[in-house]
């Protein structure tokens, strides 16, 4: 019965994001959305096909992983970073019957849905460029939201750890810019040299983004088992990570 | 709403040994600091309890404490009769809490604020829309409702604050400086208020650094100070043991007030010195004296009151930590 009580947050959540709905969409999807333009259609109709698919097609889906890693950290950052310690809506919970595990639920639940929202949004855009998903991408949505639960739970990690907002510049300059260059959105990983491609395969973005081509086209030619496992587990630690240090932060 | 007299003898009368909080040997470490140390006390059901102290003695830790917010380092707390922190949900759901710090949410409007606090308590939606409409009344804020909470002035937020810490209709109310920085019209309005609700029956423990607010408010106070509890009791039978009946306090030179004194030493009274100033805390009626002191510069006879038995405890010096 418990259980859910961290839906209560959410929807506190969901209230004040109805406030300042325009603001949010652009500032998540904007980016996203401009690479789409600039690289994929700018850059991309002088260049050969990547796999098969012309570069616009190649590079669509990671863009679309990409706006749900932004959303999704960025809402745990500054986002939850405000509601900890200018507005102390944690404290003004915590003196209800909800507890620190509803609060931890209840933020990365709400980061991985505000991340599901962009993808949806940079999915219904796509053929706008031209670009057309095949019917896969319905299953597609799991894995974003999952994707949206990895990077809601790091935000928040970041988040138990700052002392004021220029903490979260380490974050994005040096765990989010580079994930979003190097996750194989730009280029393939799998033609990389072995040492290169292993360390390129274990970051947390990269199976995301083989994820979303494979689904985003239908076209099944790699193991996808372990992508979703590898993912599962490390969506699973950076939750149980999270909830440890909000705990450490919030209870003395 | 109108206080109830009969209701107030009804509680009044009844107050019998039922405690809604019981501590013992509450202590906290923070460290090598002793924030807390050994700490026990009850609060009946339907009296407030003041909490007093210079700042860093142990209030606020020990509140929090009560909340689940600190953890203890030993010691017992049992709320309701069920053990805290264990039964945290439980006990959590049916206390009310008046921070000291404004933590309204400043994106929604009023009455969004209530309904969204009272989703934390599963308060069923249809009930919560009675109950805000209900306290939005109480506490005057019902030409507010829709207003966002940047709008609103200092004395509608805690007015605000404490509508939300009622949405439960809380057996126990934890008030942290319920008026700190208002203007005298809005503190007479929440001490009314509270008023109202301890006549209904709800237990309060108040921390304030405003003593006539804590006597006005409290039945039993709890003075503490390097964390340890330095006495505990009825503040009236408190100030007639620890300080006297009335003070006097007069101004004058060195001399003038040296033979104050010695005149005042026919009378079973203490004295203090405080740079030019002379406090007279008598225990017994000293009105014979009152015709010395006629002579003297100027001078003020009052009451003995909480804020004299709170300096005699806690001393002088600035606490500044």
């Amino acid at each position: 019965m418990n259980g859910f009580s961290f839906w209560t947050i959410w929807l506190r959540n969901g209230r004040v994001w109805k406030k300042h709905i325009l603001a949010t969409l652009i500032g998540n999807l904007g980016q996203p959305l401009l690479f789409l333009l600039a690289m994929g259609y700018g850059l991309g109709r002088d260049m050969a096909q990547v796999d098969g698919l012309t570069y616009l097609q190649f590079i669509a889906p990671g863009l679309v992983a990409s706006a749900v890693m932004y959303s999704a950290a960025l809402e745990t950052t500054y986002g939850s970073y405000t509601r900890l310690t200018v507005q102390k809506t944690y404290e003004a919970i915590l003196m209800t019957p909800l507890g620190v595990v509803d609060l931890v639920l209840g933020e990365i639940v709400w980061g991985a849905s505000k991340g599901v929202l962009s993808g949806v949004i940079m999915l219904l855009a796509l053929p706008l460029f031209g670009v057309i998903p095949s019917l896969w991408v319905v299953a597609l949505l799991p894995v974003l939201f999952l994707s949206g639960m990895f990077f809601s739970a790091c935000g928040l990690i970041m988040t138990a750890l700052a002392k004021n907002y220029d903490f979260f510049n380490y974050f994005t300059s040096l765990v989010i810019t580079p994930l979003f260059l190097f996750s194989g959105i730009f280029f393939p990983v799998q033609t990389m040299a072995p040492p290169v491609r292993g360390f390129l395969e274990m970051l947390p973005l990269t199976p995301i983004v083989s994820l979303a081509r494979i689904l985003c086209y239908g076209r099944f030619g790699e193991p996808i088992l372990l992508k979703i496992l590898g993912s599962l587990l490390a969506t699973g630690c950076a939750v149980w990570l999270a909830g440890y240090l909000l705990r450490r932060r919030l209870i003395q | 709403m109108i206080p109830a007299n009969s209701q107030q003898k009804k509680i009044s009368g009844s107050h019998g040994s039922q405690a809604v909080v019981s501590v013992v040997g509450l202590t906290k470490r923070f460290g090598e600091r002793l924030a807390v140390d050994n700490i026990s006390f009850a609060i009946q059901r339907g009296r407030c309890v003041g909490f007093l102290g210079p700042n860093g003695a142990g209030k606020t830790t020990c509140i929090n404490m009560l909340l689940g917010l600190v953890e203890k380092s030993a010691g017992e707390i049992r709320i309701f009769d069920l053990e805290a922190p264990r039964f945290h949900r439980e006990i959590k759901a049916r206390i009310g809490v008046v921070p000291q710090a404004d933590s309204l949410d400043p994106d929604l409007s009023v009455q969004e604020n209530l309904r969204t606090y009272a989703g934390y308590f599963r308060i069923p939606r249809r009930i919560a829309r009675t109950r805000v409409e209900e306290l939005l009344h109480f506490f005057a804020l019902h030409n507010r409702r829709d207003e966002i909470i940047e709008h609103l002035s200092g004395g509608q937020r805690r007015r605000l604050l404490l509508a939300r810490a009622l949405l439960n209709e809380p057996e126990l109310l934890i008030l942290d400086e319920p008026t700190i920085g208002l203007d005298p019209q809005a503190r007479h309005l929440i001490w009314e208020r509270l008023a109202i609700l301890q006549a209904q029956g709800t237990t309060m423990l108040l921390t304030s650094h405003y003593l006539d607010e804590v006597s006005r408010l409290s039945q039993q106070v709890l003075i503490l100070d390097h964390g340890q509890v330095v006495v505990q009791g009825e503040p009236r039978q408190l100030i007639t043991d620890m300080v006297g009946l009335e003070v006097f306090e007069v101004d004058g030179t060195a001399a003038e007030l040296d033979a104050l004194a010695a005149s005042f030493r026919q009378c079973n009274a203490t004295q203090e010195r405080v740079g030019d100033k002379l406090y007279v805390y008598a225990r017994e009626d000293c009105s014979h004296l009152v015709k010395v002191l006629g002579e003297a510069g100027s001078w003020v006879r009052r009451p003995a009151n909480l804020e004299d038995l709170f300096i005699q405890l806690t001393g002088r010096s600035l606490r500044e930590s």
